[in-house]
């Protein structure tokens, strides 16, 4: 069964104090702010490493090309800036100078998906996948939690590369036990099903939780993987999983278009595993107004969105 | 004194550059003719850099932010060796390592560029690294003039005198034109001078195909301690060929047969008279 979750801390919380730690040992690594540093969490950083932090003012498009610069001089550089503006403003800089220049830069794009919920679409990145996975030379991961978190930034620390590292805002509830349950680039097996498989990335993997625990309530069993990382994408165990099920459902904080469930579905499609598949995401079209939960709610990324999705794939 | 030789080696990138458009079927000829002998000087004077030093963290940096005029470049890394001959061949052709833009693959080229507005941000943030690793190499970015333009340019600008960062050299190759006529007809930059002062360079004016003045004023950064300095290369666009120069439609033109020979007997006779 699913047992209840311990809350963990919010994920950048997490991340700053990862980044201070390994700060102290390691004058290379360095953090850019589009004045950002509050939203970021690294105002603490910026005070215990004030040569470790440059602030460009808010020019998103400087930012990354700045940081491109110090990467390619041997700095392990965390460009941080809300993901609406670094996926958006700055994809051109991602692009060439990150990705096509092969400058291993750390993106860290905050409050993303629709964490500003009532701020509107300006605001909302649920573009930020598709746009990004069509970038090659591009690691592409959205940590749910704070382990999940540490092992992407450790990652990267390891072997320091393009990377896009998605977070969102709110206070996650701890998926894992230590960080050891994770291994980067690999599905986090959190349950085993045999009728439906739930497939959920970063703050989305909650309703997901909740929705596979209403599922196995009404006596449906559901499996349920959390993909911390799209690129590298684990396809062997989601073929392993759909494989073993009756019907797969995705849950994303992103438009339907060239996200998860896409990733998914021409997967699962090219394998010819062809399952019945339901992809919770935003629709293409104008979202109304609400903060992340209510927007969650309205277009059924939920436990009860999973339970109607279900009934209606296993009909 | 004159450095003679400089003056044979622009005649020399002058032609490879014909050479390599003529083969590729492509290329940014006018662009390339213009800022010919700014590379010249920077590669054969100023510049730290060599083939088996690419990774030596001392070394100059050099990053073409105009990435239109990668044949120039390419004529260049190829004579100093940085670049296999073959590839010059081959530029932008079906499997060839070489694209008509720089690119990283081929080990002299500092960053990959060819997108406009990109390559200042890009030396900002090598000149901050070396300000923090207190190393004294500087960065040297060359821009085209269209490409001012781009905002990005203006936000690097603004960060290059916010960090005040005396081991950025910026170079505009000012030759007044881009592909579709005028700068100042297309978005005019005048007064561009009191503009990047303004933006808090030290600025420098010179003749931009002048191999001498070139050497002279690039000897003489930092203009000014504590500021980015900024050349202001006045050019000519498709400079040493009689019928490209200052003409627009010479922006990406490629010589027929008849005109790569003309271009040939130019480039003898001047050859000639020095």
């Amino acid at each position: 069964m699913l047992p209840p979750l311990k809350k963990g801390l919010p994920n950048l919380e997490y991340m700053a104090q990862i980044l201070i730690n390994r700060a102290k040992d390691d004058p290379n690594l360095m953090i850019v702010t589009s004045d950002s540093r509050g939203s970021g969490r690294v105002t603490g950083f910026s005070e215990q490493f004030p040569q470790q932090l440059i602030e460009v003012g808010i020019a998103e498009q400087n930012s990354v090309g700045i940081s491109a610069g110090l990467a390619s001089c041997g700095k392990k550089v965390f460009t941080i800036s809300p993901g609406s503006f670094l996926s958006a403003r700055s994809f051109e800089q991602v692009k060439n100078d990150v990705a096509y220049s092969n400058n291993p830069v750390a993106l860290l794009g905050i409050s993303s998906g629709v964490s500003y919920g009532g701020l509107g679409a300006t605001h909302h990145s649920i573009h930020d996948i598709a746009a990004l996975m069509a970038v090659p030379n591009l690691d592409l991961c959205i940590p749910a939690d704070n382990f999940e978190t540490e092992t992407v930034l450790e990652s990267y620390l390891q072997y320091p590369r393009p990377m896009y590292i998605r977070f969102g805002k709110k206070t996650m509830p701890l998926f894992y036990s230590s960080a050891n349950e994770v291994t980067f680039g690999k599905a986090g097996i959190l349950h085993q099903g045999s009728d439906i498989l739930i497939i959920a990335c970063g703050e989305a993997l909650q309703p997901a939780y909740e929705g596979a625990a209403a599922l196995e309530a009404e006596g449906i069993s559901a499996g349920l993987i959390s993909l911390h990382s799209l690129r590298p994408f684990d396809k062997t165990t989601i073929l392993d999983m759909a494989a073993s099920a009756k019907a797969v459902i995705t849950l994303e904080e992103h438009s339907i278009y060239g996200g998860l469930g896409s990733i998914v579905a021409s997967l699962l499609m090219e394998r010819r595993l062809f399952r019945p598949i339901k992809i919770l995401a935003f629709p293409n079209e104008d979202l109304v107004t609400g903060s992340q939960t209510d927007l969650f709610d309205h277009y059924g990324i939920s436990a009860s969105g999973i339970t109607a999705a279900a009934a209606e794939l296993l009909r | 004194m004159s450095d003679q030789e400089l003056k044979e080696k622009s005649i020399f990138y002058r032609e490879l550059t014909l050479k390599i458009i003529t083969a590729a079927n492509a290329g940014h000829t006018g662009g390339d003719l213009s800022c010919i002998d700014i590379l010249n000087v920077l590669y054969n004077r100023i510049l730290n850099v060599a083939p088996d030093r690419m990774n030596d963290p001392n070394r100059d940096r050099y990053v073409q932010s105009k990435g239109h005029a990668a044949e120039a470049l390419y004529a260049i890394l190829t004579e100093r060796g940085f670049m296999p001959e073959s590839w010059s061949e081959r530029v932008g052709l079906y499997l060839s390592p070489v694209a008509g833009h720089p690119t990283r693959k081929i080990a002299g080229v500092e960053q990959s560029t060819g997108a406009l507005g990109h390559g200042l941000s890009i030396a900002v943030g090598m000149a901050i690294a070396g300000k923090l690793d207190n190393r004294n190499y500087r960065v040297f970015c060359l821009m085209g003039d269209g490409e001012l333009a781009e905002g990005s340019i203006w936000e690097a600008s603004m960060a290059a005198a916010h960090y005040q960062l005396d081991n950025l050299i910026a170079i505009v190759d000012r030759n007044r034109l881009q592909i579709s006529g005028s700068t100042e007809d297309v978005m005019s930059l005048e007064p561009l001078k009191e503009k990047f002062e303004a933006f808090g360079f030290s600025v420098r004016e010179v003749d931009g195909n002048d191999t001498d003045a070139l050497l002279a004023v690039f000897q003489a950064v930092p203009f000014e301690k504590g500021k980015p300095s900024l050349v202001l290369a006045n050019t000519i666009k498709g400079k040493g060929i009689s019928y490209m120069e200052n003409q627009a439609k010479w922006h990406h033109g490629v010589p027929s047969e008849d005109q790569l020979q003309q271009a040939l007997r130019e480039f003898k006779a001047e050859r000639e008279a020095l």
